[in-house]
C-alpha cells in the first residue's frame, strides 16, 4: 500500500459572545421560544436596513489579533445572495473579498511538536435561521438565530492528521474564549466546524481531490470524521477510484460520513457590496484601543505560570487549557505560599468531579479561598493528605469550609505521641507474624502495619509519626 | 375659497389663525378626491375614517389651547412604497397586495410628529420601476393635464394628486427620475435630495444605493418646508448623513445674483425634443437676466450614465427584491413544494418590467459577467462622480432640461422598454453622483407642462431652492390646476 499524506483545511464559526445580533437590537440570547427574538429588521421586512453592531467589529478586530492577523485598514461589506426560506433578505450580509483580517497563525502543540496552522482570512458575517420540520410534513422556521453575529476562521491547508485538527481546533477555542470573543459552546451551536479533506501519495506537492465534510458536533466528531474520510480515501485510491469533490455528512450515530447527494448544483452567489452599509475604515487610534483591551492569551499565561508560580510546562499547559480554570488556579496561586499545591488538586481531584459530572469550574462551591485554606491544613499537618480528600469531597458537596469539616468531623490529625505510641503499640501486640517477618527482611510487611495503625486512629493519625515509631519498636 | 386648492403653507397659515379647523380642510381633501380620483386614479389606498379622526383630535387639542405640532392637520400623500404602521403598502405589486407593515418609515413617522395627516397611498410603477406608472400592476395614473397621457414615473401617483390638487404635498422617491420626471410631466415641484439627506429606512428598496425619497408640492416654499420635515440624520440608516439640516426656506429670497451657473451641453443633445429645449433656454435666459452668471459647460460622460444606471440598479434591485419569496409575508402562490412556492409566487407576483430588470441584474452580477457589466458600470459610475466634483468646483448650480420628451400618451411606450428607459436621461446622472436636484415647471407646450432641472452639489439643497425660487419668481406662471382657470 502506498503511503499518503493528509492534508486538512478548516473552516470554523464562532458565535460572536454580543448581547444583540448583529444588524439590529434584538437579543441573541439561547434557547427562547421560537420566533421571539426577532423584529421587522431581521426578518428582512420590506424597507429595513441593516446597522452595524459596534461591537461585533471591536470582537472581529480582537480575534484576528490575537490571531496574529493583519487587520484591514479598509474592509467592507457584501450580499452573498442564494434562496432558502432560513435566509429572510434572500442573501447573506458577509464580507467577501476584503475581509476583516487575513494571514494570522496559530501554534499548536502535538505529541511533543510544535507547528503552526496558517489562517487565511477571518471575515464577518450573519447567521441564518433554523429549519424545523414537523411531523405532518409542514416546515416550520425559528429566525431567532437569524442575524446573530459571526466570524468564520479559515486556515491554509496546514494540517497534516486527524489529530492535528483537533489540536487546532482546542487552541483556536482557548483563544477565542480567553479573548471573550465567543463562548465556543459546540452544543449550542456557537462554534460550528467544517473541514476540507484531501490526501496526496507522501512527498508529492500535488493536493488531491478534496471533499468537503460538515456536521460534525465535537472536537471527537472531527477527529473521528477526519480519521473515517481520510481512510475511505485511502481504500477508495488503492481500488483505483476517483476522489469526487464532493461535500460529506458525518453521521454520528453510524460512525461514518455520507455524500450530501444534494445535487451539486455550483451555487453563483452573485457577491456585490452591500449598498445598504459604508466601508469599514479601521483607524490606527482604533486598533490601539482594541490592541490594548485584548486579555492575557493561553500562550503568555503558560509562559507566566512556569515563571512566577514555578510550575512545570507540563503543568501550566493543562492549567491554561481552560480560560476559567486558569483563572481559578491564579486566584489560588496568588493567595498560596506554594502554588505547586492547589495545582495538584485542581489537576487531580477538582478536574476529575468536574469531568465526572460535566460541570465548570465556576459552577462549584469550592472558592479559591476554601482550596487554599484545605492546602494549608495539609501542609502544616493539621490534616493528613489522606483526610484533605475526604475533607475536599465534603467541601465539593456542601461548600463547607475546609476548617468546618474538620472541625465537625473530627478529623484533625494526631500528631501527639503518647496518642499515637499507644494505637502502635497495640498493633504491634495483635501481629505477632508480621513482626517476625519483618524483622526477616520482609519490608512490605510494614506498610501492612502501618495501615493498621491508621485504621485505629479512623485516619487521623500523623503517617510520618506513624512510621517512624513503628520502626523504632520493632 | 376651496381649501382643497391651498397650498401647504397657506393651509397651515389657516390653520393657525383658526379661519378653518383640521376636519374641515380633511373633509375637503377627501371630498376633492372623491371628485377627481376616479378619472386620475392617483390613490391605491385612502384611509378617510383615521384621517378624519385625526383632525377632530387636532381640533379638540386646539380648543384646549394645547400646543401643537406646526403642521398639525395638514394632509400628505405618501407613495406607496414607504412602509405605513397598519396601512397597507403594496409597492403597486401584486406580490404586495395585501402587504400590511408592523411599522412606520422614518419619513412617515416625522410626517406624522409633525402633526401632518397621512391621508393615502399613492399609485407608482411597481416597485418604483418605470417613468409612467404603466408598470403599476393595480391600474394607470392618469395626467391631470390630460387624460389620455401618462402622469410620468414611477412616482406618477404622488406628482398626480398634487396637481390635481388632492393634497398639497406628497412624498415620491428618486431612483433614476421617478419625483423630478412625473414632476416636470404633471407641472409641480419635484425635489430629489442629496443621496444620504433623507432617511431612507422604510422605503422598500429598489436601488438602495440610489433611491432617495423626496418632496412633490406646487410651489417652492412648500418643498423647502417639507424638506425641513423629513431631513436629518437617522440612526436606523446607515447611509443617512451624519449632518445637520439647515433651515431650507433661509435662502428662498436671496436671487441668484452673481452665482455661476453651468449649462452642460450634452443634457441638450440626447434626443432631447426642440420644444423642450426652447422652453428650457427661456427660463435660462430669465435666470441670466436676474444677474446670475450662466455659462455653457461639457460633461463628456452623460452619455455614459444611462448605462452605467442600467447595469448597477437593476445589479441591486436583483438582491433586494429576492427577499419576496413567499416565505414570510405577501402573497404566496403555491405551497406545493419549496420550489414550487418560489417559482409560482415570484413568476405571478411580480409584472413583466421588474422580471425584466430581476433578469438584467441577476445577468450582469453572475460570475463571468460581473466584470464585463456591473464592476464596469461601477467604475463609469465613478467617472461621472468626478466629473460633476470638477465642475462644481467652478459652478454654484447646474441647469438643463428634466424630460427629452412632452409627456407621451399611455400605451405609446409600455411595449418598449429601451424606449421607455430613455425618458431618464436626464435625470439618471444625478443619481449616479447623489446630487440633489430638483424639477420645477417652466412652461407648457401646447397645454403640456415642461419641468427644468436645478442640479446642486452635495448636501447644497439650499442653493437649489434658492435658484429654483427664483426661477418660479420671475417666471411668474402661478400654481395652475388643471382644469380650472
Amino acid at each position: 500500500m502506498q503511503s499518503y499524506e493528509t492534508v486538512i483545511g478548516l473552516e470554523v464559526h464562532a458565535e460572536l459572545l454580543t448581547d444583540t445580533k448583529i444588524f439590529c437590537g434584538c437579543s441573541t440570547e439561547f434557547g427562547k421560544k421560537p420566533n421571539e427574538n426577532v423584529c421587522p429588521i431581521c426578518l428582512g421586512m420590506p424597507g429595513t436596513l441593516p446597522v452595524l453592531n459596534k461591537n461585533v467589529l471591536d470582537l472581529a478586530v480582537t480575534a484576528g489579533l490575537a490571531l496574529n492577523c493583519e487587520i484591514a485598514e479598509f474592509s467592507k461589506f457584501d450580499r452573498k445572495n442564494y434562496f432558502y426560506p432560513d435566509l429572510p433578505k434572500a442573501y447573506q450580509i458577509s464580507q467577501f473579498d476584503l475581509p476583516i483580517a487575513r494571514n494570522g497563525y496559530i501554534e499548536v502543540e502535538v505529541e511533543g511538536e510544535k507547528k503552526k496552522v496558517r489562517i487565511n482570512r477571518i471575515h464577518m458575517e450573519e447567521d441564518a435561521g433554523k429549519l424545523v420540520h414537523a411531523a405532518g410534513g409542514d416546515s416550520m422556521v425559528d429566525f431567532n438565530r437569524t442575524g446573530v453575529a459571526l466570524i468564520e476562521i479559515v486556515t491554509e491547508p496546514d494540517i497534516r492528521s486527524p489529530k492535528e485538527a483537533k489540536a487546532y481546533l482546542e487552541a483556536l477555542k482557548n483563544i477565542l474564549q480567553y479573548t471573550e470573543v465567543s463562548d465556543c459552546k459546540m452544543e449550542e451551536g456557537s462554534l460550528r466546524c467544517d473541514a476540507n479533506v484531501s490526501i496526496m501519495p507522501k512527498g508529492s506537492d500535488e493536493f488531491g481531490t478534496k471533499t468537503e465534510v460538515k456536521n460534525m458536533n465535537s472536537f471527537k466528531a472531527v477527529e473521528k470524521a477526519l480519521e473515517y474520510e481520510v481512510e475511505r480515501q485511502m481504500e477508495a485510491l488503492e481500488y483505483g477510484e476517483e476522489i469526487v469533490q464532493e461535500t460529506r455528512r458525518w453521521d454520528e450515530s453510524k460512525q461514518v460520513t455520507i455524500s450530501m447527494r444534494s445535487k451539486e448544483e455550483a451555487h453563483d452567489y452573485r457577491y456585490f457590496p452591500e449598498p445598504d452599509l459604508p466601508p469599514i475604515v479601521m483607524k490606527e487610534s482604533e486598533l490601539e484601543r482594541i490592541r490594548a483591551n485584548i486579555p492575557e492569551l493561553p500562550k503568555e499565561k503558560k509562559e507566566r505560570f512556569v515563571s512566577e508560580y514555578n510550575l512545570s510546562d507540563y503543568d501550566a499547559g493543562v492549567l491554561t487549557s481552560d480560560k476559567k480554570i486558569a483563572d481559578y488556579f491564579d486566584e489560588c496561586a496568588k493567595k498560596s505560599e506554594n502554588p505547586k499545591k492547589p495545582a495538584n488538586w485542581i489537576m487531580g481531584d477538582l478536574l476529575r468531579v468536574l469531568n465526572e459530572e460535566n460541570r465548570e469550574i465556576d459552577e462549584i462551591k469550592i472558592t479559591s479561598d476554601m482550596l487554599v485554606e484545605l492546602c494549608k491544613l495539609e501542609e502544616d499537618g493539621t490534616i493528613s493528605s489522606k483526610i484533605a480528600k475526604e475533607v475536599f469531597e465534603e467541601m465539593y458537596k456542601n461548600g463547607d469550609k475546609p476548617e468546618e469539616v474538620v472541625e465537625k468531623k473530627g478529623l484533625k490529625q494526631i500528631s501527639d505521641q503518647g496518642e499515637i505510641e499507644q494505637f502502635v503499640e497495640e498493633v504491634i501486640e495483635e501481629n505477632p507474624e508480621t513482626i517476625e517477618d519483618i524483622r526477616n527482611g520482609k519490608d512490605k510487611a510494614m506498610g501492612f502495619l502501618v495501615g493498621q495503625v491508621m485504621k485505629k486512629s479512623k485516619g487521623k493519625a500523623n503517617p510520618q509519626m506513624v512510621n517512624d515509631l513503628l520502626k523504632e519498636k520493632i | 375659497m376651496k381649501l382643497h386648492k391651498l397650498s401647504l403653507y397657506e393651509a397651515k397659515e389657516g390653520l393657525d389663525k383658526k379661519e378653518f379647523s383640521a376636519k374641515e380642510l380633511v373633509t375637503s381633501t377627501f371630498s376633492r378626491i372623491n371628485e377627481v380620483d376616479e378619472k386620475i386614479n392617483a390613490f391605491i389606498s385612502v384611509d378617510e375614517e383615521t384621517a378624519i379622526s385625526k383632525a377632530e383630535e387636532i381640533d379638540d387639542n386646539r380648543a384646549k389651547g394645547e400646543k401643537l405640532p406646526p403642521y398639525a392637520g395638514v394632509p400628505v400623500a405618501i407613495k406607496d412604497n414607504m412602509c405605513t404602521d397598519g396601512i397597507k403598502t403594496t409597492c403597486a405589486s401584486k406580490i404586495l397586495e395585501n402587504f400590511v407593515p408592523p411599522f412606520d418609515a422614518t419619513v412617515v413617522k416625522m410626517l406624522r410628529d409633525t402633526g401632518f395627516i397621512m391621508v393615502g397611498k399613492t399609485n407608482l410603477d411597481e416597485f418604483a420601476m418605470g417613468s409612467s406608472t404603466e408598470n403599476s400592476a393595480f391600474f394607470t395614473t392618469k395626467n391631470p393635464w390630460d387624460l389620455n397621457k401618462v402622469p410620468g414615473g414611477s412616482s406618477g401617483g404622488s406628482a398626480a394628486s398634487v396637481a390635481s390638487a388632492e393634497v398639497p404635498l406628497a412624498l415620491g422617491s428618486d431612483t433614476g427620475g421617478s419625483i423630478r420626471q412625473p414632476a416636470a410631466f404633471c407641472g409641480v415641484v419635484g425635489f430629489k435630495p442629496t443621496y444620504g439627506r433623507v432617511s431612507r429606512y422604510g422605503l422598500v428598496a429598489f436601488a438602495s444605493s440610489f433611491d432617495q425619497i423626496g418632496p412633490f408640492a406646487r410651489n417652492v416654499k412648500d418643498v423647502a418646508l417639507s424638506m425641513n420635515v423629513i431631513s436629518g440624520h437617522d440612526e436606523m440608516d446607515s447611509t443617512s448623513a451624519d449632518i445637520d439640516a439647515p433651515d431650507f426656506t433661509k435662502s428662498l429670497d436671496k436671487g441668484v445674483n452673481g452665482m455661476k451657473i453651468g449649462i452642460p451641453e450634452e443634457y441638450f443633445q440626447l434626443g432631447v425634443k426642440s420644444e423642450i429645449k426652447n422652453v428650457v433656454k427661456n427660463a435660462i435666459n430669465t435666470i441670466d437676466d436676474q444677474g446670475a452668471m450662466v455659462e455653457d459647460i461639457s460633461l463628456p460622460t452623460t452619455e455614459y450614465a444611462l448605462t452605467s444606471y442600467y447595469l448597477i440598479s437593476p445589479a441591486e434591485a436583483s438582491s433586494n427584491l429576492a427577499r419576496f419569496d413567499g416565505v414570510r409575508y405577501g402573497t404566496r402562490l403555491s405551497d406545493e413544494n419549496l420550489k414550487s412556492l418560489y417559482y409560482e409566487t415570484r413568476s405571478q407576483g411580480f409584472g413583466e418590467e421588474v422580471k425584466r430588470r430581476i433578469m438584467l441584474g441577476n445577468y450582469a452580477l453572475s460570475s463571468g459577467y460581473y466584470d464585463d457589466y456591473y464592476l464596469k458600470g461601477l467604475k463609469v459610475r465613478t467617472l461621472i462622480k468626478r466629473e460633476f466634483e470638477d465642475i462644481f468646483g467652478k459652478y454654484d448650480v447646474l441647469m438643463a432640461p428634466t424630460t427629452p420628451t412632452l409627456p407621451f400618451n399611455i400605451g405609446e411606450q409600455i411595449d418598449d422598454p429601451a424606449t421607455m428607459y430613455l425618458n431618464d436621461i436626464c435625470t439618471v446622472p444625478v443619481n449616479l453622483a447623489g446630487l440633489p436636484a430638483i424639477s420645477v415647471p417652466c412652461g407648457f407646450v401646447e397645454g403640456n407642462p415642461v419641468g427644468i432641472q436645478i442640479i446642486g452639489k452635495p448636501f447644497d439643497e439650499a442653493k437649489v431652492l434658492q435658484v429654483a425660487s427664483e426661477l418660479e419668481k420671475t417666471l411668474n406662471l402661478g400654481q395652475k390646476i388643471p382644469g380650472e382657470s
